[in-house]
């Protein structure tokens, strides 16, 4: 059947040493990677690993180190020979391309961003990310061009005539990230690109990433050992474990219903508050107030639904602000026909995508629910604190029940 | 008193003979045409440098001391060492020696520098090629004159020989590793962005190469000029030969303006050769 998958990896293995046929063939006996080393010297770095991308994903490669994630990567571009198994990109088999044909590939769909950088010490910024379409054989002004625009979509205007070792780590993996993208590839390979630079600087890699790939769309194939990475980056998550993948699925997937128990432990330790986000722990705002309504509404509506506070929108669902069920009977007993004078403006919002995290420290801080608002301002849902420790526990709760199901 | 026995006499010599006879005259053509190469590249090598007028050479000396090194008291020091050489009244002879020099370096580097290459690229050459290697430097300078002399007779080509003999495995040792400590993710990186073999190598390996390959060089000089004076004696015209001549002679005096000749010669030529080999680094001036 024919896919319509970028990339189709189908029972992919590598092993490295003299006599991959021995190991091949214990695998199909069903032994282990260290019985293998241990009786033949050699090593399973991937056994039988199948998965898909589809255009435009960003799909992580996650494991310890010694896991075979670089080594699955490597195989995607061929710098590392497949010892069985298929790897199609766009339906052609990259395993069985000859060198010239490979080249071709890695020019023209293939780009890759490497751990420790790996730029040419000899060379300008300019050339670096110029050298892709220099093996190409661009003439040498178009070259100059592109190079150049690329260095401005990664922000290192002016820096052209500089040497990568002028550059500060971050500097360094932005020419890493533009000669990748020079080429215009499909695909975009990075290996570990964020693990060599400071914790800092990492994230705000990371968010230029997600930036960029908003305005380029590549498929991004990125390996990494940090799980918080592959959860903030990842559209989904593949995780290995001694060559063997062990789960394929998005970061709730991951989170929410772990595969087995290798995975579970990996995710134990991840902080909820920084992946759950706002639309995963807010009530859907089903009962507000219009500026029209007076106290007497408010109240009703309150004790109809048992809610102490309401927020008030315009007629085009914009948040104008928030009655109290205090301030509304205050209102009421003294007669007040609207609810303008009562009206709390000074009320926190918040996005769907905002990281819980962020609102821990508002919510303690004020009485009021935070209000969440779509793009354009107007009002789509209430968080209130009980919510968010419900949402915060949810991960510990969903443990026990799939213990409790076995 | 038992002397060696004579059965376990092993006449190798006489076989070596007979097999250098078969070889010159099975091969005669192609060592004639090779004798005619070096000869003719040698003598245009000599003509020029003899051609070249004395204020010229010192000037060039000076110049590029000061190309390589940055370094301009060293430089004029480099050029007044040049004069005395004429002071001691050695300059063309001096020429002639750096002639035979630089055709051995020259064709040290021809041969080399490829040899180089294909051990980097492949570890069976590198196995082959590394005893071999071993082999000719342990072997005193002496003994390559022998075969020199049994292919190409007394004169410049022999000298020539002997002498790219001797000199050539540094630049091919220095060649091969520095191509071998290129970082290798910087290579992965080449061939990732869809590289040719050759591309890699003129654009990645070779260019970060350079400074070891540029120390080889600098060795590869160095050995030629030291075995420039030992090949007087199989008919290397130049300083060497007047050493040889003022030794026969028991000219001491002779012999030190000779000896102080050639070390000038060889301080000047190491001093360019390496500041040359140090100028490659980049970018590394402006990092705090």
């Amino acid at each position: 059947m024919l896919t319509a998958a970028k990339v189709a990896v189908n029972n992919l293995t590598k092993v490295f040493g003299d006599h991959p046929a021995k190991a091949l063939k214990m695998m199909k006996q069903g032994c282990s990677k260290k019985d293998i080393f241990e009786k033949t010297g050699q090593n399973v770095a991937v056994a039988n690993v199948s998965f898909e991308i589809d255009t435009g994903e960003v799909f992580m490669i996650m494991g310890l180190s010694g896991s075979g994630k670089s080594t699955i990567l490597r195989c995607l571009n061929r710098l590392v020979t497949p010892t069985s198994g298929s790897i199609t990109i766009d339906g052609e088999d990259i395993t069985a391309l000859d060198e010239t044909m490979l080249r071709q590939v890695r020019r023209k769909k293939l780009g890759m961003v490497f751990q420790q950088f790996a730029l040419f010490p000899h060379r300008t910024v300019l050339d670096n990310v110029a050298y892709g379409l220099e093996v190409q054989g661009v003439p040498k002004q178009e070259r100059v061009q592109r190079a150049t625009a690329m260095l401005g979509l990664v922000g290192l205007e002016g820096w052209e005539g500089c040497y990568p070792a002028q550059l500060s780590g971050g500097m360094q993996q932005r020419v890493g990230i533009a000669r990748a993208l020079v080429c215009e590839p499909d695909i975009l390979l990075m290996d570990e690109a964020f693990s060599g630079l400071d914790p800092l600087i990492r994230r705000e890699m990371q968010n230029e990433l997600l930036a960029l790939q908003d305005r380029v769309s590549k498929t991004l194939v990125f390996v990494t050992h940090d799980l918080d990475e592959a959860l903030k980056l990842g559209d989904r998550i593949a995780i290995l474990k001694d060559g063997v993948l062990q789960q394929v699925g998005t970061p709730e997937e991951i989170l929410m219903k772990p595969a087995n128990e290798y995975v579970d432990s990996f995710v134990q330790d991840v902080d909820m508050s920084k992946v759950l986000t706002v639309e995963g722990v807010m009530k859907r705002a089903q009962v507000v107030l219009s500026q029209k309504d007076g106290p007497h509404v408010a109240l009703h509506l309150m004790r109809e639904n048992g809610l102490s506070s309401l927020f008030v929108v315009d007629k085009k669902r914009k948040l104008s602000g928030l009655v109290t069920a205090d301030a509304a009977f205050a209102a009421a007993e003294r007669g007040y026909e609207t609810l303008e004078g009562i009206l709390v403006r000074d009320i926190h919002t918040a996005r769907l995508d905002t990281p819980i995290a962020e609102l821990i420290q508002v919510l303690a801080d004020t009485k009021f629910p935070v209000a969440v608002t779509n793009g354009d301002g107007r009002l789509v849902g209430v968080v209130v604190k009980g919510a968010v420790l419900a949402g915060l526990a949810r991960k510990g709760r969903k443990q026990n029940n799939t213990f409790a199901d076995r | 008193m038992s002397s060696f026995p004579e059965f376990l006499r092993l006449p190798l010599g006489v076989y070596v003979a007979s097999f250098v006879d078969w070889l010159k005259i099975t091969f005669s053509g192609p060592f004639d045409a090779v004798a005619g190469v070096f000869l003719w590249m040698l003598l245009r090598i000599e003509h020029f440098f003899l051609w070249l007028p004395w204020w010229l050479v010192v000037t060039g000396v000076i110049y590029l001391a000061w190309r390589g090194t940055r370094r301009p008291m060293l430089s004029i020091t480099l050029g007044v060492l040049m004069l005395f050489i004429g002071g001691f009244g050695l300059w063309d002879l001096a020429m002639q020696t750096l002639a035979i020099v630089c055709g051995s370096v020259f064709v040290s580097l021809l041969v080399g520098i490829p040899l180089g290459i294909l051990m980097a690229w492949n570890s069976t050459v590198e196995s082959l090629v590394r005893p071999v290697l071993d082999a000719m430097q342990t072997m005193p300078s002496f003994v390559y004159l022998v075969p020199a002399m049994m292919f190409f007779g007394l004169g410049k080509v022999p000298a020539l020989f002997a002498t790219t003999i001797y000199a050539v495995p540094p630049i091919i040792r220095l060649t091969n590793l520095g191509l071998r400590q290129v970082p290798a993710d910087v290579v992965e990186a080449g061939r990732a962005f869809g590289s040719t073999r050759l591309q890699i190598l003129f654009k990645i390996q070779m260019p970060l190469a350079t400074p070891t390959i540029m120390a080889g060089v600098n060795q590869t000089t160095m050995m030629a000029l030291a075995m420039v004076v030992i090949a007087s004696m199989i008919g290397a015209r130049g300083v060497g030969e007047e050493v040889l001549i003022a030794l026969g002679r028991l000219n001491v005096g002779q012999a030190f303006e000779a000896g102080v000749s050639i070390v000038i010669l060889a301080i000047v030529l190491d001093r360019i050769l390496q500041g040359f080999g140090k100028q490659r680094e980049f970018g590394h001036r402006f990092m705090s």
